[in-house]
């Protein structure tokens, strides 16, 4: 298949030999489970279990609010003890509703919705399914799948791409998926293009996975539609514009959507949790995590029930050689820094790495030299030092004119940046900073109406008054005239 | 050369009737500027800038006799409007900015006076006579006019807590290495 060149990027040093021939493995049972009502985009869960029920494993322990949403589901079967504020596994480390689970170590599974067939029942059935069953796109998006498999109805979509990428460095847990698993991630992948109604499967993976590309063109070999791609090993190939412009050659407009352009993107695991929500009825509860990073005594791929604690997955890799300067999760890249061990795995997170200070190379700040390499990496063609520039010296809105609302965060920039400028903490803080703005404007604007509103009632209200008073006085001197 | 001076003169002599004749036909009543600034203001005539309500401030933020961040419950958002509409710059100073504040009625100590809301500009607080009042708190913009009137002070202004939807990153700190 021809492919189509990617503008800029980066070669960073891989690092996935650490876990690469490492099976996954299953995490012994933890003493208690802390599930987020919040592991997805959107609007958080609504528990419906409350503290002291008995629950069983795959249990809806909190059901979906509004169209994007995601319900969430027992790890395993055990008591409900709380739910109360904890720490999420967010940069910030602020307290989000948690349901805590105390397993009875039984696992025992709760009556599953019958398996469906996908291939005879009506299409919008398996996006249900996959709805009622919480899964949400597991690369780290964690956006709800089954809006995504709906956007046959909203928009033509003629391709399917399954992004086997992973272009992070460290991670190596969808590669091992695609070894390990590979009948289940292909029928998960020929079940999402059903629900979708395309007729044609791309599933992309980068050439520093050889492995998984021969295992995963063995399973699709027998299916006419599904095609195996290599693709070259360059970051940031995995994000889903990249994606798609390297597959058909087509570029997803700015603020647009893949779909908008006939294509879907989807990750490994998430169809390996489309195979388990259809075929089986289970819904998304565990999930694979790579536990990496030279601080970590034994880098491990390992298979996680939601909610348990990161400090348990670094326990059973062997404990820590040496206190890493971070907390990641997700990969070097893109990953979000955690506050810390006591935050629970969620659907999204693909990887822990703790950073030794020699693996994260932090250096100070030195001035810019103008040098351009920044310019030359971005994958999307801005220019980051200008908007580095303009955000440092608070002018936001220029920034957003030159394309900061279309920054991916994938740090390519600050990786070259010879002079250590730390590029994608300012894009951070003006995204961050222009929302906020964007809310205090619509507050204001609310509060306007609402003054105008109150203040044009009063008034109304003032005149009534008087003009009741004047009829009144009217009337009784009249009245008196009469009488006299 | 007496042409060319003798054009020049006589264009500048014409178009400077014409700006004459403009300058007292089309003049403007009152300053637009100070419309325009009380539009960008919150308009809830809350008083907490010193001025009696949100025209007088915005006469006085185009004479130059107030500071663009005159107006606490507009916020940063508020102060960086006016200051573009007026081309000066705006100081935050080192100071952390404001945090966003809301009224909070203390349930154990109100009487259902029915005072705060009737004070209420963005009618963000509910009641009636007897009855506990509260504050719809993301209708409230925290000018605190109900905290002044309220006869057993038992509504006080709290800070909105952060949550993972409104926080966000922090301006890098750079230290340049020397």
């Amino acid at each position: 298949m021809k492919l189509f060149r990617i503008r800029g990027g980066i070669h960073p040093e891989y690092r996935k030999e650490m876990t690469a021939g490492k099976a996954i493995e299953p995490l012994p049972m933890p003493a208690l489970l802390h599930l987020p009502l919040q592991q997805h985009i959107g609007a958080p869960a609504v528990p419906v279990v409350a503290a002291g029920d008995r629950v069983r494993k795959g249990q809806l322990l909190a059901r979906a609010r509004g169209e994007i949403s995601a319900p969430v589901h027992a790890s395993t079967s055990g008591r409900i003890v709380d739910i109360l504020p904890f720490a999420a596994p967010h940069p910030s480390g602020l307290a989000q509703p948690t349901i805590l689970l105390e397993p009875d170590g039984l696992d025992e599974w709760t009556d599953l919705p019958p398996p469906l067939d996908p291939f005879s029942v009506p299409r919008e059935e398996i996006a249900r399914r996959v709805a009622e069953c919480g899964v949400v796109g597991m690369g780290g998006g964690t956006f709800p799948s089954a809006v995504k498999l709906d956007l046959g109805r909203k928009f033509p979509i003629d391709v399917l791409v399954i992004n086997g990428a992973e272009c992070e460095p460290y991670l190596t847990c969808d590669d091992r998926l695609m070894r390990e698993c590979t009948a289940e991630v292909v029928d998960g992948v020929r079940i999402m293009a059903r629900a979708l109604g395309v007729e044609r499967i791309v599933i992309a993976i980068e050439k520093n996975k050889p492995e998984a590309l021969a295992a995963m063109a063995a399973e699709s070999a027998a299916f006419a539609e599904v095609e195996v791609v290599p693709l070259p090993t360059r970051y940031p190939m995995g994000s889903e514009r990249h994606l798609v412009t390297a597959l058909t050659g087509r570029e997803t407009p700015a603020r647009k959507l893949t779909a908008d352009i006939g294509v879907v993107v989807h990750n490994i695991a998430t169809a390996r949790a489309v195979h388990h929500a259809v075929r089986l009825g289970r819904p998304l509860i565990s999930r694979v995590v790579t536990v990496s990073g030279r601080a970590v005594r034994e880098q491990k791929n390992l298979d996680v029930r939601l909610g348990t604690l990161v400090s348990q997955l670094i326990e059973h890799c062997g404990g820590l050689v040496e206190p890493p300067v971070h907390y990641l999760s997700g990969g070097p890249m893109m990953g979000q820094a955690m506050p810390g061990r006591e935050v629970p795995v969620v659907k999204g997170t693909s990887g822990i790495l703790a950073l030794t200070a020699a693996e994260a190379h932090e250096r100070d700040t030195m001035p810019c030299i103008r040098c351009g390499s920044c310019v030359t990496a971005c994958p999307c063609g801005l220019v980051p030092v200008e908007m580095a520039q303009m955000i440092r010296h608070e002018k936001l809105d220029a920034a957003a004119r030159i394309g900061l609302l279309d920054c991916l965060n994938c740090g390519s920039c600050a990786y070259v940046c010879p002079a250590h400028i730390p590029l994608v903490q300012y894009f951070n803080y003006g995204k961050g900073r222009l929302a906020a703005l964007q809310r205090d404007r619509r507050k204001q604007e609310m509060t306007k109406r609402l003054a105008e509103q109150r203040a044009e009632r009063v008034e109304r209200l003032d005149r009534e008054r008087k003009a009741k008073m004047a009829a009144a006085k009217k009337a009784a001197a009249e009245k008196q005239e009469g009488g006299a | 050369m007496l042409i060319a001076i003798g054009s020049l003169t006589l264009l500048g002599a014409l178009l400077g009737a014409v700006l004459g004749v403009a300058a007292r036909y089309l003049r403007v009543e009152g300053n637009p500027i100070e419309a325009e600034v009380e539009a960008l203001l919150p308009g809830s005539q809350c008083g907490q800038c010193g001025f009696a309500g949100c025209k007088p401030a915005a006469a006085a933020l185009v004479k130059g006799e107030a500071p663009p961040t005159l107006c606490p419950p507009g916020g940063r958002a508020v102060a960086m409007a006016i200051a573009e509409k007026l081309g000066v710059s705006v100081s935050f100073g080192d100071q952390e900015e404001l945090e966003p504040e809301v009224a909070f009625v203390n349930e154990d100590l109100c009487i259902g006076c029915t005072r705060c809301l009737k004070e209420c500009s963005t009618d963000a607080i509910v009641g009636a006579a007897k009855q506990i009042h509260t504050v719809i708190a993301e209708v409230c913009h925290a000018c605190g006019k109900c905290a002044k009137v309220c006869p057993t002070d038992c509504i006080e202004m709290r800070a909105v807590p952060a949550t993972l939807a409104t926080w966000h990153w922090k301006k890098p700190r750079v230290k340049v290495a020397s």
